[in-house]
């Protein structure tokens, strides 16, 4: 049979503010273990929350982005579990009235627009860490466990998908513009390696054409775009054949194992935990006054959709350039200010998605952490348009100044780099060549003209690749069709 | 001169004087302690060492010539058990947290220390305030000292006591349902509740969090007004207590009363109240009369369902509260093989049997497909029986009933029936889910020379109303100078 696959997202985003959610203590990464707590956030006895309003703030952005409402009144719930990394037995979170709802967000799919909504944002607090060791052993043979309370408390938003996405491809897409904003609004750093981008995701299948939603399964730890993709593709042909066998889904919560690449049951629906919600009697309800609702609103940064637009319509650049350009906004930055510096666009832009791309894939870096500067790119286009230096050079220039952090002028200057453009100069290589190759000339003079690769080659390497590539052309095409020798 | 049977005022006066010293003062208060305590048993912790260093330290202060006394400057308190002092042990009466010494001081006894105050000790109290008798203290009972057959009343039952036998000069106690007014009114001193929000909670161990409030435990209206005046206001720890200015609560007292419409509620008189406690209340409020005051007849039509109400939203809360002692990061932990066998067990030896039944009851009033019926549902009713006082409050300035049907029981008396337990909270209980602020003041004694309490209840976050009214009577009877033989 042929299914439709129907998905919704759950995104946790850490906010970055520098404070936890309701108490001062630091949110910064990879710190010693219960260095970052106090008595509120480790739950001491009559310890009470007091809301941090940077994360509210910070949800409203991410609200607004969002083109959600953003509520005036919402509150706190009470979501109780017990786990050790869990210190006052229940998270703070929002239940019955989340602070933003019914928004939507933008993909595009094969060029397609599609709108993909939100169901709510809300507020919550992390949970600490569980560390698990092997050594030192117990005296009974058992193992220790530990507990870091450092993340207990960082603020987190759940960003609630519908179930609008229709495809692993589609889901992805998704996270990456999700990504985008909230690194664009500075309210999370999406770094998913590192946890402060997390995602569940709900999934089901339903024959064509049918109206009702098929019983549905919830996948967990999905920390990579790759494992979001490869998860569900995986749930979406488990399900697949069990329909298909006739056989009946199973309403559960599954775990993404990525070293076998497959979903594994964690508990059933039975098994559920009933959470007991109830409103947070220790928080006030919030309420938010339009003023400071249309206050944030007008101090939202470009959004990358509008971005897009823009690189399309500023600086000339194709969809796909400024698609890709715009999907973080460190690149994008790094792109305009190469610009701004001289580069030309669509030049810059083949720079980045070329070279540059290809450079810090190799290392495994971010463009945060690009060691190259937008001005050392536009340095290296002055040299090439005042012919210093060819375009095959600058490659080798650029990969130079990525890997020294030297500029091109010096790199050039101590290589030796600079393009012979003397005619007089060439014209000798050239006539050499020409003169130690009489049976390809005869061939070229014969109407094989793609033989003059083959020339340019020869003269490229005697001269190293220095030779201003325009000249040599012009002047072997001149000689060979010129008359004989 | 005895020292420790001295009010707050009277102490202030003497020690700005020099007419005593600190040192003298808090010796008093340990020699009392000494031979009184292992009847009464008021205590949980005392500090004598401490506090004996403190009074030298205070009393370099007071000797400073242009210093302005603050207040409440070396005078000797008690802390009930679940307001947490930093270094001190805070036990709730818990077995669960018998051996806990909070890291950090709780906002009230931080503005205390601010004052200059000598902590005497920490009071017994019902476990994490569950009861209202102490007699659910994992540690032992507290004797009413008017009677040492019967009990203090609770779950403050541990400052009420060691305030009314002059174990120190006065002590902070906390309101749930009435924890500070009936052990106050059980032991014939001055108890307030004051309005939710008034006073921080921060720093105070949770038992049901949009019902707790700490408050006064006193010998006289005045101490009560002087404690208040430091205990009060905006926390920035606590974002339920109100960023409201603060009154001088003393200045509200001697005030007259004339002209006062004083509310009677019908629902407050009921079968099954002692007929000796029902007299006296009626006198109490014949003398207000007599002060110039004007009885109305009011009805506050739901109060019938406010017992129900309340055991609901207070489990509820608490079995969420309650939740973080799991033995993992503080306090008692019991071994196991397992996390949950650790969990299982450090709760089952952790906690004494009522917390187990709220927690139980809390639990199943919050789960999924009973929350409407039950938790929903009493919020519902709390907001009927708040309103009740709205309207109320539209037509009288202050209301006047009994604190509980009966004087001070036995021990033992109603251990075997928890249902017995919680109807003698009957009076008590609508103020916390209202919110509004309840004063016990003493008001007379039984035949048995028990002491029986009238409860004065105000408008939202107007003590001083109450405060005036209760100094009125005060003024105008002796009861509150009357202290047990012990």
């Amino acid at each position: 049979m042929k299914y439709e696959v129907v998905i919704g997202l759950e995104v946790h985003a850490q906010m970055l503010t520098e404070a936890k959610i309701f108490c001062s203590c630091s949110t910064k990464f990879g710190s010693e273990p219960n260095t970052q707590t106090c008595p509120v956030c480790i739950g001491m006895p009559g310890v009470l929350p007091v809301l941090n309003k940077k994360a509210l703030e910070f949800a409203i952005k991410s609200g607004l982005a969002m083109d959600c409402n953003i509520s005036s009144y919402s509150r706190f719930a009470r979501k109780n579990y017990f786990y050790p990394d869990l210190p006052k037995g229940y998270q703070i979170s929002q239940y019955e009235l989340p602070i933003c709802e019914h928004g939507s967000v933008e993909i595009v799919i094969d060029r397609e627009i599609k709108k993909i909504g939100i169901t709510r944002i809300h507020m919550e607090e992390d949970a600490g860490k569980n560390i698990h060791e092997s050594a030192p052993p117990k005296a009974d043979g058992g193992n220790y466990s530990f507990v870091d309370l450092n993340r207990a408390g960082v603020p987190l938003m759940e960003i609630v998908s519908e179930p609008d996405i229709r495809s692993p491809r589609e889901a992805v897409e998704y996270m990456k513009k999700l990504r985008a904003i909230l690194q664009y609004l500075g309210v999370c750093d999406g770094n998913m390696e590192q946890g402060s981008l997390r995602c569940d995701a709900n999934v089901s299948l339903r024959p064509v054409e049918q109206k009702e939603f098929g019983v549905r399964t919830e996948i967990k730890n999905l920390n990579s775009f790759r494992f979001v993709e490869k998860a569900l593709e995986y749930e979406i042909e488990r399900q697949k054949k069990i329909l298909d066998e006739r056989g009946k889904i199973v309403q559960e919560t599954r775990l993404w194992n990525s070293e076998r690449g497959i979903t594994e049951s964690m508990r059933t629906k039975e098994e559920a935990h009933d959470y007991r919600y109830f409103p947070e009697p220790d928080l006030v309800p919030i309420t938010v006054d339009q003023r400071w609702i249309d206050d944030i609103k007008k101090s939202l940064p470009e959004l990358p959709d509008t971005k897009r637009e823009r690189f399309v319509s500023e600086y000339g650049l194709p969809e796909y350039d400024a698609d890709l350009l715009t999907s973080e906004r460190h690149l994008a930055d790094w792109y305009e200010e190469a610009v701004r510096l001289g580069g030309q666009p669509k030049a810059v832009s083949n720079w980045i998605m070329g070279e540059l791309m290809r450079l810090l894939k190799e290392d495994d870096k971010s463009i945060e952490e690009c060691p190259l500067k937008p001005k050392q790119l536009a340095d290296m286009f002055k040299l090439i348009d005042r012919g210093t230096i060819s375009g095959k050079i600058a490659k080798t220039v650029f990969e130079e100044m990525y890997k020294t952090g030297k500029d091109a002028e010096f790199i050039v200057k101590e290589k030796g780099l600079i393009q012979i453009s003397d005619v007089g100069e060439i014209e000798k290589i050239v006539d050499d060549v020409i003169a130690k190759n009489p049976k390809e000339v005869a061939r070229y003079r014969a109407g094989e003209e793609r033989l003059l690769g083959f020339f340019v080659g020869h003269v490229m390497k005697l001269t190293k690749g220095k030779a201003n590539p325009q000249m040599v052309n012009e002047l072997l095409k001149k000689k060979l069709s010129g008359s004989h020798p | 001169m005895k020292l420790h049977a001295l009010t707050i005022s009277e102490i202030r006066d003497l020690l700005d004087k020099k007419e005593i010293s600190v040192k003298d003062l808090v010796k008093s208060i340990y020699e009392r302690i000494e031979t009184v305590d292992n009847r009464v048993k008021a205590f949980v912790t005392t500090t004598e060492e401490k506090a004996l260093k403190m009074a030298d330290e205070v009393q370099a202060k007071i000797n400073e010539e242009t210093r302005k006394k603050e207040f409440l400057l070396g005078i000797p308190l008690a802390i009930k058990d679940n307001i947490c002092t930093k270094g001190i042990l805070t036990t709730c009466s818990s077995k669960i947290l018998s051996n806990f010494i909070p890291p950090y001081e709780s906002t009230v006894t931080s503005r205390l220390i601010n004052q200059g105050y000598i902590l005497i000790g920490k009071t017994n109290m019902d476990e994490f305030a569950m009861g209202s008798s102490t007699e659910n203290s994992g540690f032992h009972i507290t004797r009413n000292p008017w009677d040492l057959e019967r009990i203090p009343g609770g779950s403050s039952g541990g400052s009420a006591a060691a305030v009314a036998s002059d174990e120190c000069i006065a002590a902070l106690g906390s309101d749930t349902g009435g924890s500070i007014r009936q052990p106050a009114a059980f032991c014939g001193i001055v108890g307030l509740k004051p309005t939710y929000g008034r006073v921080s909670r921060y720093g105070l161990v949770a038992f049901a969090s949009s019902l707790d409030q700490i408050g006064p435990i006193t010998k006289n209206v005045r101490d009560t007004a002087i404690v208040m005046n430091t205990i009060s206001g905006h926390d920035p720890y606590d974002s339920t207590s109100a960023p409201l200015p603060m009154p001088d609560f003393t200045a509200a007292l001697g005030k007259d009363i004339k002209g006062l419409k004083l509310g009677v509620p019908k629902e407050y008189f009921i079968e099954g109240m002692e007929k000796e406690v029902e007299v006296l209340v009626k006198e109490a409020i014949k003398k207000l009369e007599a002060l110039g005051a004007i009885p109305v007849e009011i009805s506050l039509s739901h109060t019938g369902y406010a017992v129900a109400t309340y055991y609901i939203l207070a489990t509820s809360e608490a079995s969420s509260n309650l939740a973080r002692y799991d033995g993992v990061k503080y306090g008692f932990r019991a071994g196991g093989k397992d996390l949950m066998d650790i969990y299982m067990n450090t709760r089952a030896q952790g906690f004494g049997a009522e917390i187990k039944r709220r927690i139980m009851l809390g639990t199943y009033a919050l789960s999924s497909g009973y929350y409407e019926a039950y938790y929903k549902k009493a919020q519902q009713v709390r907001t009927l029986i708040k309103q009740d006082f709205e309207k109320a409050f539209q037509e009288v300035d202050i209301i006047v009933t009994p604190i509980s049907p009966t004087a001070a029981f036995k021990v033992g008396e109603k251990t075997a029936d928890p249902l017995q337990m919680y109807l003698s909270d009957i009076f008590t209980i609508s103020v916390n889910l209202a919110g509004v602020p309840g004063i016990s003041i003493p008001c007379g004694f039984t035949t048995k020379n028990l002491p029986v309490g009238l409860q004065l209840i105000g408008r939202h976050f107007d003590e001083e109303s109450i405060l005036k009214v209760a100094y009125a009577y005060e003024q105008a009877t002796e009861w509150h100078t009357r202290r047990p033989n012990l």
